[in-house]
C-alpha cells in the first residue's frame, strides 16, 4: 500500500514544482479565492520585512499571521516553496495513517455488532467489506494532494496549507488514542485559526469511545477524563501563547490576530458569506451582526454532538466543513480539507440524494469565480452582486452537501437497525422521508 | 428544497424528466431560439434613455464654426502625408504645438508573429502623435480621448483636419474640467495598442514602445473618429470592443442624442432606423441589425479603435461619416458641433459612466435589450444539456443501484442500459480525454511555432503556412484513434460512452456558461448550434447522420456559416468560393487578434471547445 502512497506524492509534487515554476503562480497567489487577508504569501513577508527591520510586524494593519508562522519562515524563508510542499505531503500522510486506523476501527465495531445481532437480518449489502474499505486510506491522500482547491492554495503559498497539516495530525492523534498528542495539536490548530476550537468536542467524544466510558453526565469517570482532557488543552494553548508572548515580547498579536478573525474588518471579497454583507451594513448594527455570523461555527456543535454521539470522527467531518464554510476569512484550501474525507464516507453514496447537481454547482460556481472576478474588477462590466452571488450559492451548495452526507449517514444508521425493506403498519413499502 | 427532499415529489420530477426528455429538449431548443427571434419585438426592446444625470439635465449650446479650417487642415495633412510617405510626425507635432497643445510622440515597433496578409504588415514600426490640452481649472486628474486613426491610402484625412479644428476651438473655451487628448495613432490598432500599454504602463502583448512622456489623469471616455470623405451623408457607430465587450449604453445613448439634436442620419451596423415599429418588415429589419450585432460580438474583433480601450475600463466608441451619396449632407461644422456637444458633456461627468447598462443588444440605434431580458434564451439552449445530463446521470445510476436506490429514482422502465456488464470506471476516460486536450493544446501552440519548419518544406507562404497547419490540426484530430478505452477494458461498453456523454455535456455547458457571461453573442452562437448534436449524438442509430450533424455544427463550420451569413445580412452576398478566402482570412485575423491584442476566442476554441467537441466525435465512434 506504501507504493501508491508514494507514486501519488510524487504526483502531486511534481505539479506543484511545475506550477511554482510557470507564469500561472503569481496569477493564482493574486486570486482572492485562495488567498485571504488571514493568510496570503504577500503578508507573510510584508511581515517578515518590518520583524527584520525591528519594528513589530503587528504595527501596520497588514499582518495577521501568529507569531509562530512568523518565526517559522524567518528561518525557512529561502525554501518556502519547499515548506509548503512538505506540508502538504504531511498532511496527506497524516490522513492516510489516520483514515488507515479507523477503517481498521470501523470494521472491528461493524463485527462486534453484527456478532451481538444489533444489525437487522437483511442489511447485507450495507455491511462493509475490507475489499472496499482497502483503498479508502489512498483516495483520502489522493482527494487531497490532487484536489486542485490544494494545488492552488499551496502554489499560492496560502499559509492555510500549515493550518491544514496541524489539523491532520490533531485527527491523527486523536485516531490513534494520544490524548495529550491530540490536545496539544488542537490547541496548535487553535492558536492558528482559532475556528478549530470546536473540534474539541468531537475529539473528547472519540477519545472516551476508545477508553469506553460511556458518555453520560451523572459518570464519575466521563467528567474526570472531560476534566483531563479539557486541562492538557488548556495547558498546551496557555503555553503556546505564552511562547508567542516571549517571542515578541508584547501582547500585540492576540488584538491582530484573533480580533482581527473575530470583527472581520477586512472586507476584501473572499468565498465567504461575510464581505458582501459587512460592507453593505451601517456601522452601528454591524457588532451585533458580527456575533450572529460569528455564531454559526459554535452554534452546530452541541445539537451535531449529541446527535453524532456514536461517530465522533463523521461529527469531526461536519464540523471541519461547518468551519469553512462558516469561517470569516474563508478560503479554497479549507475547503480541500474536508473535501478529503469525502472517500471515507463513499459508502453512503447510495443514500445521497444531490450529489449530482450540487457537484456541478460546486465545480460551475468555481470555475465562475474567476470570471465574474474578471468582469468586476477588470472588464467593470459587471458589480460586486453578480460575485456576491456566486459566492452565496457556492456556499449554499456547500450547506446541501454537507446536509446531504449528514441525512445519508443517519438514514444508513436507520436501515442497518431497522432493516433495509421498511414496511408500514398496512405492509406497504414506506420510505424514511426528510422533514 | 422541499422538492428535492420530499421522495415523492422527486420520483414524479425524475420520472418527468426521464419520460418526457426528448420532447422537453426539443421544447427547450424552440423556447431559446423563439426567445432570442422575439428580442428584436418592440415591447420586449424598451427605448433607450439617458442615465447619467450628469450628461442627461444639463444643456449645451454648440458653437463650433471652424468647418471650413478643418478642411484646409485636412488638406494639408493630405499634402504633408503624401510627402512624407507615410504618418507626417514632424508636421502634427508643430501644427500641434502652435495650437496651444502639449505635444509628444511615442515610437512604437511591434513583430507580428506571422505577416499578416490582409493588411500587408509584418514588422511594423509606426509613430503616435498626441497633444494634451490641459484642463484650465482642474488638476490634471481626469482626460478625454478623441482619437484618429492615420491609416495608408487616402482615408481619414478629414478626421485628422476635424481633429485638429476641434482642438483649436477647444483650446479658446475655458469650461473644460477634463484634460483633452487628441491622439493621431498609426497602423490603427496597433498603435491604439502600444498607446494604451505605454499610457498605463502595462505591457500585456509583446509591443515595444518608448513610454509615453506626457500623462493627463484617467481617461473617463474616449470616441474614436473616422471619416473619409468632405461631406457626410451619415454616421456610423461601432460599439463592439475586444471580446465582444461593449462600452456603457449612456455614451451610445449620448451619441444619439446628439445626432438627433443636429439633424444628424445616425445608424447602426450600417442599418437605419425604420420610422414604423409594428411591421413585419421592420421587424426583419431590427432582427438583421441585431443578428449582425451578434455576429460582430461573437467574433470577439475589436470593431474600431475604440476596442482596445474598454479593456482598460474606460468607455469608448468608434465613429465613422458615412458618404453613401444621399441627398441630405453634412458640412464640417455640423459634424464638428455633435462632437463638441458630446465632449462637453463627457466634461460635465462627476464620476466614470456606470449608470447605464454594459451588457446589452442594440436591435437598433434607439431600442435596446438588457442582459435580464436576453438571457433566459441562453437559459433554454443550456437547459437541454442539463436535462439530458440528468437523463444521463439516472439512467447511469439505476444501472448500479440497489433495490434501495430503486426506491428513490422511481420508474424502472427506462433503463435501457441496465444489463450486467463489469463497472468500468472513470480510468478509462481518462485517455480520451487526454487525447482530446492535447489535440487541443497542439492545435493552440504548433500553428505559429511551426510555420517556419512549414515554410522549409511546403511552398507556401509564413502566414498561409499558419492557417493550413490550423486547419490540418483541426482535421487530423478527427482522425485520432478513438477507442482508446478499448486498451485498458477490452471493449467499449454502454457504460462507458453513457460516462464520456454525461461528462462532455456537462463540459460543454460550463464552457458556454462561462463564456456567455464574457460574450453572450460567442456564447449564443455555439449554443444554438453545438447544443442539439451534442444533445443528440449517440453511438447507436444512424450514425453517419450524427457525424455529418456533429461536423456540420463543429465551430470551424459554424464560422464559415457565420461569414456566410454576415455577408448576407450587410446585402453584399459571396460566392462559396469568396466566402472560403474570407474563412481563410478570419482564421489569421483570430490568430493575430489573438497574438496582438489578447482576444479569447482563439485560445478558447482550441484549448477548451474544440476538445469537447471531440469528446461528443468520441462518443458518437464508441464501440
Amino acid at each position: 500500500m506504501a507504493a501508491p502512497l508514494v507514486l501519488v506524492i510524487l504526483v502531486a509534487v511534481t505539479v506543484r514544482a511545475v506550477l511554482y515554476r510557470s507564469s500561472l503562480a503569481a496569477f493564482i497567489s493574486e486570486r482572492v479565492e485562495v488567498a485571504s487577508p488571514l493568510n496570503a504569501w504577500k503578508r507573510v513577508v510584508e511581515g517578515l520585512a518590518l520583524l527584520d527591520l525591528g519594528v513589530s510586524p503587528y504595527s501596520g494593519a497588514i499582518f495577521h499571521e501568529t507569531p509562530l508562522i512568523i518565526y517559522l519562515f524567518h528561518f525557512l524563508i529561502e525554501y518556502a516553496e519547499l515548506v509548503f510542499m512538505i506540508t502538504d505531503v504531511l498532511t496527506a500522510i497524516a490522513l492516510y495513517l489516520a483514515i488507515q486506523d479507523f477503517n481498521k476501527v470501523v470494521f472491528k465495531k461493524q463485527k462486534l455488532l453484527i456478532e451481538l445481532d444489533k444489525y437487522a437480518p437483511d442489511v447485507a449489502e450495507l455491511i462493509r467489506t475490507p475489499m472496499e474499505m482497502h483503498y479508502i486510506p489512498l483516495k483520502v491522500a489522493l482527494f487531497y494532494l490532487l484536489n486542485p482547491y490544494t494545488v492552488m492554495s499551496c502554489v499560492a503559498k496560502s499559509t492555510c496549507s500549515i493550518n491544514n497539516t496541524v489539523i491532520a495530525f490533531f485527527i491523527l492523534a486523536t485516531i490513534k488514542g494520544s490524548a495529550f498528542l491530540s490536545a496539544v495539536f488542537l490547541a496548535l490548530a487553535t492558536y492558528q485559526s482559532l475556528y478549530p476550537l470546536t473540534l474539541f468536542a468531537p475529539a473528547l467524544l472519540y477519545l472516551l469511545q476508545r477508553q469506553f466510558i460511556p458518555v453520560k453526565l451523572k459518570s464519575r469517570s466521563f467528567w474526570f477524563y472531560t476534566m483531563q482532557y479539557g486541562a492538557l488543552y488548556l495547558c498546551s494553548l496557555v503555553v503556546i501563547i505564552c511562547l508567542s508572548f516571549f517571542l515578541l515580547n508584547s501582547w500585540d498579536f492576540i488584538p491582530s490576530v484573533y480580533g482581527f478573525i473575530l470583527s472581520v474588518p477586512d472586507l476584501t471579497p473572499n468565498i465567504g458569506l461575510f464581505w458582501y454583507f459587512f460592507a453593505e451594513m451601517f456601522e452601528h448594527f454591524s457588532l451585533f451582526f458580527v456575533c450572529v455570523f460569528q455564531i454559526n461555527v459554535f452554534f452546530y456543535t452541541i445539537p451535531l454532538a449529541v446527535k453524532l454521539k456514536e461517530h465522533p470522527v463523521f461529527f469531526m467531518f461536519v464540523q471541519i466543513a461547518i468551519i469553512s464554510i462558516f469561517k470569516s476569512y474563508p478560503t479554497v484550501g479549507d475547503i480541500a480539507l474536508y473535501m478529503a474525507f469525502l472517500p471515507v464516507w463513499s459508502h453512503l453514496y447510495r443514500f445521497l440524494r444531490n450529489i449530482f447537481i450540487l457537484s456541478c454547482v460546486l465545480i460551475v460556481c468555481s470555475l465562475l469565480f474567476p470570471v465574474l472576478w474578471h468582469l468586476w474588477i477588470y472588464a467593470g462590466s459587471a458589480n460586486s452582486n453578480f460575485y456576491y452571488a456566486i459566492t452565496l450559492t457556492f456556499n449554499i451548495g456547500q450547506i446541501l452537501l454537507i446536509s446531504d452526507y449528514f441525512y445519508a449517514f443517519l438514514r444508513r444508521e436507520y436501515y442497518l437497525t431497522h432493516g433495509l425493506y421498511l414496511t408500514r403498519q398496512d405492509g406497504t413499502e414506506a420510505m424514511l422521508v426528510l422533514k | 428544497m422541499g422538492l428535492l427532499s420530499d421522495p415523492y415529489r422527486r420520483r414524479a420530477l425524475s420520472r418527468l424528466i426521464l419520460r418526457l426528455n426528448t420532447p422537453l429538449c426539443l421544447l427547450s431548443y424552440v423556447a431559446g431560439l423563439g426567445w432570442f427571434l422575439a428580442l428584436a419585438l418592440p415591447p420586449v426592446a424598451p427605448r433607450t434613455y439617458m442615465s447619467e444625470n450628469a450628461m442627461g439635465s444639463t444643456m449645451v449650446e454648440e458653437q463650433f464654426a471652424y468647418g471650413e479650417r478643418a478642411l484646409s487642415y485636412a488638406r494639408e495633412f493630405a499634402g504633408h502625408k503624401k510627402k512624407a510617405g507615410g504618418m507626417p510626425v514632424a508636421w502634427l507635432e508643430k501644427t500641434m504645438w502652435n495650437l496651444g497643445l502639449e505635444v509628444y510622440k511615442q515610437p512604437f515597433a511591434r513583430t507580428l508573429p506571422f505577416p499578416d496578409e490582409t493588411r500587408e504588415r509584418y514588422m511594423v514600426k509606426g509613430t503616435n502623435v498626441y497633444g494634451i490640452l490641459r484642463a484650465p481649472r482642474a488638476a490634471s486628474t481626469e482626460s478625454l480621448v478623441l482619437s484618429v486613426p492615420c491609416s495608408e491610402g487616402q482615408h481619414n484625412h478629414q478626421a485628422v483636419g476635424l481633429m485638429l479644428a476641434l482642438a483649436s476651438y477647444f483650446r479658446g473655451q475655458i469650461y473644460w474640467a477634463k484634460d483633452i487628448i487628441f491622439l493621431v495613432n498609426e497602423h490603427d490598432l496597433l498603435g491604439m495598442e502600444a498607446w494604451l500599454e505605454a499610457y498605463h504602463d502595462v505591457n500585456i502583448t509583446e509591443m515595444q514602445s518608448s513610454g509615453t512622456l506626457g500623462r493627463a489623469g484617467a481617461i473617463q471616455a474616449a470616441v474614436s473618429l473616422e471619416l473619409s470623405s468632405d461631406v457626410v451623408t451619415s454616421f456610423d457607430v461601432a460599439v463592439e470592443g475586444l471580446n465582444g465587450q461593449l462600452p456603457n449604453l449612456d455614451l451610445v445613448n449620448l451619441f444619439h442624442a446628439f445626432c438627433q439634436k443636429n439633424g444628424l442620419l445616425c445608424t447602426i451596423q450600417g442599418k437605419l432606423q425604420r420610422s414604423d415599429w409594428d411591421t413585419l418588415p421592420a421587424y426583419a429589419h431590427s432582427l438583421q441589425t441585431l443578428l449582425l450585432m451578434v455576429l460582430k460580438q461573437g467574433s470577439g474583433r475589436p470593431q474600431g479603435d475604440h476596442g482596445l480601450f474598454l479593456r482598460y475600463h474606460i468607455e469608448a466608441i468608434t465613429l465613422r461619416g458615412i458618404n453613401s451619396f444621399r441627398q441630405y449632407k453634412y458640412d464640417m461644422s455640423t459634424v464638428g458641433k455633435t462632437l463638441e456637444g458630446m465632449f462637453r458633456k463627457l466634461n460635465n461627468l462627476l464620476e466614470r459612466l456606470h449608470q447605464s447598462y454594459f451588457f446589452y443588444l442594440l436591435p437598433s440605434l434607439s431600442r435596446f435589450v438588457s442582459i435580464s431580458v436576453y438571457m433566459p434564451a441562453f437559459g433554454f439552449l443550456i437547459l437541454i444539456l442539463i436535462l439530458k445530463a440528468l437523463d444521463l446521470w439516472m439512467k447511469l445510476s439505476k444501472c448500479d443501484a440497489g433495490p434501495a436506490e430503486r426506491l428513490w429514482d422511481g420508474d424502472q422502465g427506462a433503463a435501457h442500459a441496465a444489463v450486467e456488464e463489469p463497472r468500468p470506471g472513470l480510468l478509462t476516460l481518462v485517455p480520451p480525454l487526454l487525447i482530446c486536450h492535447a489535440t487541443g493544446l497542439t492545435l493552440y501552440f504548433l500553428p505559429v511555432l511551426g510555420q517556419h519548419v512549414a515554410t522549409q518544406h511546403f511552398p507556401v507562404s509564413e502566414a498561409e503556412a499558419v492557417v493550413l497547419t490550423v486547419i490540418a490540426i483541426y482535421v487530423a484530430g478527427l482522425a485520432l484513434p478513438h477507442n482508446t478505452h478499448r486498451v485498458l477494458t477490452g471493449s467499449g461498453s454502454d457504460r462507458g460512452w453513457m460516462t464520456l456523454k454525461l461528462l462532455s455535456l456537462l463540459y460543454l455547458a460550463m464552457q458556454l456558461g462561462c463564456i456567455a457571461l464574457v460574450n453572450f453573442s460567442l456564447g449564443f452562437l455555439l449554443a444554438v448550434t453545438m447544443v442539439p448534436v451534442a444533445a443528440a449524438v449517440q453511438p447507436t442509430g444512424p450514425r453517419y447522420l450524427y457525424a455529418a450533424l456533429l461536423v456540420l455544427v463543429t465551430p470551424a463550420v459554424t464560422l464559415l456559416l457565420g461569414i456566410f451569413l454576415y455577408q448576407e445580412l450587410i446585402e453584399y452576398p459571396v460566392s462559396v468560393l469568396e466566402c472560403w478566402q474570407l474563412f481563410l482570412q478570419a482564421v489569421a485575423g483570430g490568430l493575430l487578434d489573438h497574438y496582438l491584442y489578447g482576444s479569447v476566442v482563439f485560445p478558447f476554441v482550441a484549448i477548451f471547445l474544440y476538445p469537447c467537441w471531440l469528446l461528443l466525435w468520441n462518443v458518437l465512434f464508441w464501440k
